[in-house]
């Protein structure tokens, strides 16, 4: 049983990375410009299959990996220019219609370059086997998230609170009006963070790939997760996303994992079999829930 | 002196209401200029304007030059990056900043200014501020954070000052000490435009006063024309 938890805690802690990675770039376009953007799980997406496609055709990982981020980096600024940037003064609604219609759009361009069929990707064959690891064995491949997902924190954490590009973009989500009239060209400013937002989304989708399908309509399912992340963490703010994130991510994992196990050892056996799934996948709604009903700005809140 | 900042027939309006008709005033390089006036005149919405956050009219805005160019329609971050440095009313320090970051972040010098603001020297100037250096600015006193505004400000070594309200809201023996913060930058030669409502305080500091009244200037002139004619005061500040 001890292994069990730990094992569903280490998959808690690298789902939750990864949801952090998609949820920092979210939570500034959010925080800084009040814009809704529903299209960032296409991102996530785009990065999945562009990182599956460019593996498959150099045969390396890392190329991948890199081109995913590279790539969508590209792409992400060239939605920004062309079309986000026209939508940050316009009402939630607009930007909610317009960037639904983003979705739609990827969606279908996804369908056409790589047809129906999810696609394959396979972590690095160095690490396709598990390692010993407490007394028990787990996949490396996995054990190499977690570590990648730590590593972005760490330099998230270091370019937001000890650099004067993060004071800006600080000082951009608390007051945005405040902060031009220190001199911050705002605009590029978020130009480049949605560029970051865009490539750490698609590092997420080619590391999450060898886990989960690549396929059409990956995005949503994350975005969802992603939103209920900020919320939680406090819109704005990239501390409030890594810990919403862990904590969506493990209470996820262990309820999906415990809860059925848990409801058999204290119920009927029919009654733990269909209450237990349903309730484990309620389970992040119901910490989002409580946690606004004890903070309705979210645990850090970024604007006074 | 040269003019560093010129308004001509400004006019501006917040979507269908004009809130400014007819603004125009000069600051000279070295000179405290003030803007007067009731609330709800237009002071701050002239501020505004100047600042580049309330668009001019696209027909008949009139003129706005600083330093010789002219800044209508510039955005507020190139306006600022010119060298104009607002203390806003409200004083809008940043939550989630640091006093010390919020003297490091901004920080500048882009006219090679001799012996620039940097955040030690504004430690210097507002002792208090040194002691919470590490504090988020939320957790400042009214005081506090109305000196942080001003050194933040400050670290941008700007041409030209605008102070909106600084004194408004604080304690007496606080507000002394802004009075005397402004006229110790104003002897080290630092432009200033004020916005303030104590008359007497500004009579002594300032250069040159303009009035404004519901989006008009209706009077302009010395601190001693203004110190003469005390009818001014009565019509048009209601002191």
């Amino acid at each position: 049983m001890t292994q069990l938890v730990l094992e569903q805690l280490l998959n808690g802690l690298q789902f939750g990375l990864m949801l952090f990675l998609i949820a920092s770039g979210l939570t500034l376009v959010f925080g800084i410009m009040d814009m809704i953007n529903l299209s960032h799980g296409s991102l996530y997406m785009g990065g999945a299959y562009l990182g599956a496609a460019a593996a498959q055709a150099s045969g390396s990982f890392v190329i991948g990996l890199c081109a995913a981020m590279l790539g969508m980096a590209v792409i992400g600024i060239v939605l920004e220019l062309l079309l986000l940037r026209r939508l940050y003064l316009r009402d939630h609604l607009a930007q909610v219609l317009a960037t639904f219609a983003l979705i739609l759009i990827a969606n279908d361009l996804v369908r056409m370059i790589w047809g129906p069929q999810p696609l394959m990707l396979n972590p690095p064959a160095a690490l396709a086997g598990p390692v010993e690891l407490f007394g028990f064995s787990y996949p490396a491949y996995r054990l190499l998230i977690i570590a990648i997902g730590l590593a972005v924190a760490l330099l998230l954490y270091l370019l937001v609170s000890h650099t004067r590009v993060g004071m800006w973009v600080r000082a951009g989500a608390a007051n945005r009006t405040m902060a031009e009239c220190m001199g911050v060209d705002v605009r590029w400013l978020f130009t480049g963070l949605f560029a970051l937002g865009a490539a750490l989304a698609a590092a997420a989708g080619t590391l999450l790939g060898p886990l989960l399908a690549v396929q059409v309509g990956m995005g949503e399912n994350i975005l969802i997760l992603a939103f209920v992340v900020i919320v939680i963490g406090g819109i704005g703010s990239i501390r409030g996303a890594l810990v919403g994130a862990l904590l969506v991510g493990v209470v996820d994992t262990l309820g999906r994992a415990l809860l059925p196990t848990l409801l058999r050892a204290v119920s009927a056996p029919e009654v733990a079999g269909h209450l237990g799934p349903a309730l484990a996948s309620i389970m992040i709604y119901l910490l989002m829930a409580a946690i606004l009903f004890w903070r309705p700005q979210g645990l850090f809140p970024a604007r006074a | 002196m040269s003019a560093l900042l010129e308004v001509r027939n400004l006019a501006a309006a917040y979507g269908e209401s004009q809130v400014l008709f007819d603004i125009g005033l000069t600051v000279r390089e070295g000179e405290v200029a003030t803007l007067l006036g009731r609330n709800g005149m237009g002071k701050s919405s002239t501020v505004r304007a100047i600042c580049g956050m309330l668009p001019l009219l696209p027909v008949g805005g009139g003129e706005l030059r600083f330093a010789g160019r002219s800044i209508a329609g510039e955005r507020p971050d190139r306006i600022a990056r010119l060298g104009v440095a607002l203390v806003p009313e409200g004083r809008q320090v940043f939550a989630n900043l640091t006093v010390r970051e919020h003297l490091a972040a901004f920080a500048a010098n882009r006219f090679n200014r001799p012996d620039p603001w940097t955040a030690d020297k504004v430690f210097a100037f507002f002792p208090q501020l040194a002691e919470r250096q590490h504090h988020l600015g939320n957790r400042l006193s009214g005081g506090e954070q109305q000196m942080l505004a001003i050194g933040r400000a400050l670290t941008t070594n700007p041409r030209l000052l605008i102070l909106d309200e600084a004194t408004e809201g604080l304690a007496p023996l606080i507000r002394e000490e802004i009075w005397t913060c402004l006229a110790s930058l104003r002897a080290a030669g630092q432009t200033i435009l004020v916005i303030d409502k104590y008359v007497e305080r500004l009579i002594a500091l300032a250069d040159h006063h303009s009035i404004v009244e519901k989006g008009r200037i209706v009077w302009q002139g010395s601190s001693a024309a203004l110190d003469a004619d005390h009818g001014i005061w009565h019509r048009y500040l209601g002191v």
